[in-house]
């Protein structure tokens, strides 16, 4: 079982080959792993998607629920993400609710898709009615092996683009969803996708694997759209970046978003 | 007014077309994660679940060891999503309880003496469902302690055995599960002793019945058992096979050497 002690050696491995400008695992510094996408498995859940980032493994589902609209939005439904890093996933995962981790990963996931506007809330409200649907996204990590920010906002679109609605009936005391029956997709418009950097030394690194994570000073998650906006950013770790390096950072993201959505799409 | 439903027809089949001592397709698949120590993937009809194994690890805080034996941690939990109504992240009462009773029925199996002051970690993660996810769980959790090289007695096998309808039969689906007179009893066992590890019952039911229903849930466990080897053989075929390349190299820098 890799102790620290262990771990220190292996990101000094790291730093060494990329001081030669290599990465261990032999990808290039802007270099994204394949995402393998299987969608749509889960019989209950309304959409689901598992995906393989690498070694990286989560499994996102949604459900969609009747809800109230917030007084100062009451003609839009609206989403809400969680995620939980399953012990399984790491031998350092502890057992017990989502802590710090799990809820950064969760609410940048949520800006990601929210701000980047995947799903128009207005088309989430039901007409002639005062209720909305919610679609509560979970993500559940398997397996870690880096990268968890894009990998969970991968798995989220991807349940998202498989969600089915559920037939809803009018009854005398109001909407009721009859089980087991579904009508329609959940209208998806957008595909932002989330690219994180990692900053090992001089060297700015996409994709970070579990090794390159533990070598890192400092990441960026950055998310675009296809039509050009950026519609979250997350700077994280102790470290920090120049803003040569964040610009930097920008473009690539908007380059490298393309291969992960051609996999969501497909 | 509701149709009667026919849980068994006069040609001997249930409502998905099983006779009363057939399981569902159940496949399974051994290490599937890379940092688990021993991991499975199980598709038990609907229910599907991703299991990965730890240990023996040292066991924290260091109160809890038992200088004897290696302790059990058995974790069974449900996504939100793996139930038609979704479920609060937070487990409940029900997954505690499970979690207990299927680490229990683990322990028997376990070489535990051999690892004192640890514990074995297993995480049991419910992703759909369809009545059956503790004993899905349990099946899949036995593999993939397996999986991690942990020595075992034998593995566990289980199946859920009931009735519905006034029949007894094996591996009851969610609609078999909601018939008035329906009974639901999981059982596990280790295979070749047939030591029974765990037993639960739902429902009324006369002993007579009962002890038929044992003696059908037995033969339904021994039925998992075959399945379950033929998942840890799959794994271990396709290990010689990737070994066999490199043995025949160094053989031949071996017979090099002699010249």
């Amino acid at each position: 079982m890799r102790t620290d002690v262990l771990w220190e050696l292996t990101s000094e491995k790291v730093r060494e080959e990329l001081k030669k400008g290599q990465r261990q695992s032999k990808r290039e510094l802007d270099e994204g792993r394949e995402a393998k996408l299987e969608v749509g498995k889960m019989e209950n859940a309304h959409g689901s998607c598992r995906v393989w980032l690498g070694k990286t493994q989560v499994i996102a589902g949604v459900m969609l629920q009747l809800g109230t609209p917030y007084p100062d939005t009451p003609d839009e439904g609206s989403i809400s993400v969680g995620v939980e890093l399953m012990p399984m996933a790491s031998p350092t995962f502890e057992e017990g609710p989502p802590r710090e981790d799990a809820t950064e990963l969760a609410r940048v996931v949520d800006r990601c898709i929210r701000e980047g506007k995947a799903v128009d809330f207005k088309k989430l409200k039901i007409a002639d009615s005062n209720s909305a649907w919610v679609a509560f996204i979970d993500v559940y990590v398997g397996d870690y092996d880096g990268n968890l920010f894009d990998a969970c906002a991968i798995a989220s679109l991807g349940a998202l683009l498989n969600t089915r609605m559920p037939k809803l009936e009018k009854k005398e005391d109001g909407l009721k969803v009859v089980k087991g029956e579904f009508h329609g997709k959940l209208p998806v418009d957008r595909l932002p996708i989330l690219t994180t950097f990692a900053k090992i030394g001089d060297k700015i690194l996409l994709d970070p694997d579990q090794a390159e994570e533990k070598a890192m000073e400092a990441r960026l998650s950055v998310a675009t759209t296809e039509d050009g906006y950026i519609s979250a950013l997350q700077k994280g770790g102790r470290g920090h970046f120049s803003e040569k390096e964040v610009n930097g950072m920008l473009e690539t993201a908007f380059e490298k978003a393309k291969a992960w959505r051609k996999s969501v799409k497909s | 007014m509701k149709e009667e439903i026919q849980y068994l027809s006069k040609q001997g089949k249930r409502l998905d077309g099983r006779k009363v001592d057939e399981l569902r397709p159940i496949s399974i698949q051994t290490n599937v994660l890379h940092n688990a120590e021993g991991s499975a993937y199980i598709e038990w009809g609907q229910n599907k679940a991703l299991v990965g194994v730890y240990g023996p690890r040292e066991a924290l805080p260091q109160h809890i060891q038992d200088p004897t034996k290696a302790l059990v941690n058995f974790v069974y939990r449900m996504a939100t999503f793996s139930v038609p109504d979704k479920k609060m992240p937070k487990p409940g009462r029900r997954e505690i309880e499970i979690s207990k009773v299927l680490g229990e029925a683990l322990e028997r199996a376990i070489f535990l003496e051999k690892f004192p002051n640890t514990t074995i970690d297993i995480y049991a993660y419910i992703f759909d469902s369809n009545a059956g996810t503790r004993i899905t769980a349990l099946t899949a959790a036995a593999v993939a302690v397996a999986d991690a090289g942990i020595p075992m007695r034998d593995l566990v096998s289980g199946v859920a055995v009931g009735r519905a309808g006034g029949q007894l039969m094996l591996d009851l689906t969610k609609e078999e599960e909601d018939a008035p007179d329906a009974v639901d009893i999981p059982v596990a066992i280790l295979p070749n002793s047939e030591e029974i590890v765990l037993l639960q019952m739902d429902g009324l039911m006369k002993k007579e019945e009962m002890k038929k229903a044992l003696e059908m849930g037995l033969q339904g466990c021994k039925q998992v058992y075959d399945l379950q080897k033929q998942s840890l053989k799959e794994r271990y075929a396709l290990e010689d096979q990737e070994e066999a390349p490199a043995e025949e190299e160094r053989m031949e820098a071996q017979e090099a050497d002699f010249e």
